[in-house]
């Protein structure tokens, strides 16, 4: 798995590309959680376009950051999911507390209009 | 004739992606979609997941055994492992159950929805086997069905 971050002023955004299980939501989980501790992020978006594939392991991971921002005020944003990556994520019921959005780029005007 | 594989590895998350590779060519090998070899995909890496993270959560790297082979209309395929077990079967595949305060529950969820039979044997202390059969070219499909 490939992971990119970088950061539109306080909203961070990470860039996965690859399959999304155990072992790569592990990874995820290192990269990302010193970041939302360190730099007290708002607002996190996950691009999802590069991931060709995704399981639970995936799914809990992006659920657990999402309940993490929550406790302290922030909120998590899912961009560009492919169709396969889609289903598995609309069947996980995740749409109900977490918006999806076709880009990177719309995510991020979400982000500003929120 | 009939194909059949057997493949035994140790229990480690990287293998959890060559399970599904190997799921994905002998699936590629018969009359299955895209969307079927997906669902099987995701169906392979929640059993062989599960194996690693729950049955062997207090050892660091015991055996899964991955088989599979077709029966007539459908490809079956078994994860085992001598892991610590399921002692109520029927509790661990309710929605939204698990052991693990991180996880959310949802690796029989998807199991289900995506094979056409699930059957789970596990004995506390022993050991579990997960037993995933999909039809081939069965157009009823989940992906298949809702993408019309
Ligand atoms: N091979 C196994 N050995 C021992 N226990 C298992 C095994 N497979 C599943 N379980 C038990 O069944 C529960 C439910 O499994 P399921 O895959 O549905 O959810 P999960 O693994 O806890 O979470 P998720 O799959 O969403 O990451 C697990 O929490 C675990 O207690
Ligand atoms: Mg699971």
């Amino acid at each position: 798995m490939n992971l990119e971050k970088k950061y539109h002023r306080d909203t961070l955004v990470i860039k996965i590309a690859g399959e999304f299980d155990l072992v790569t939501a592990e990874e995820f989980r290192r990269v990302v959680d010193p970041e939302l501790e360190r730099r007290q992020v708002r607002n996190l978006v996950i691009n999802l376009g590069g991931v060709s594939f995704i399981d639970s392991s995936g799914l809990g991971v992006i659920i657990g950051r999402y309940k993490k921002l929550s406790q302290s005020g922030g909120k998590l944003w899912i961009a560009a999911a492919r169709p396969p990556v889609r289903k598995i994520l609309e069947l996980s019921g995740i749409q109900k507390i977490i918006r999806f959005y076709e880009s990177e780029k719309q995510a991020l005007e979400a982000v500003r209009e929120a | 004739m009939e194909n059949k594989i057997r493949l035994e590895f140790t229990g480690i998350g990287e293998n959890v992606a060559l399970a599904r590779l190997v799921i994905a060519s002998l699936a590629g090998q018969l009359n299955f979609t895209l969307s079927d070899i997906e669902e099987l995909k995701v169906a392979v890496s929640e059993a062989v997941s599960n194996s690693i993270i729950h049955a062997y959560s207090a050892v660091p790297s015991g055996i899964v055994i991955l088989e599979a082979w077709q029966d007539t209309d459908s490809l079956v395929i078994r994860i085992s492992d001598m892991g610590k077990g399921i002692a109520d079967i029927q509790k661990a595949m309710e929605p939204a159950y698990s052991t693990e305060p991180d996880r959310m529950g949802l690796g029989f969820v998807f199991m289900q929805s995506f094979m056409d039979d699930l059957q789970v044997d596990s004995e506390p202390g022993k050991g579990t086997t997960v037993t995933l059969v999909k039809k081939i070219s069965s157009d009823a499909g989940t992906f298949n069905s809702s993408q019309n």
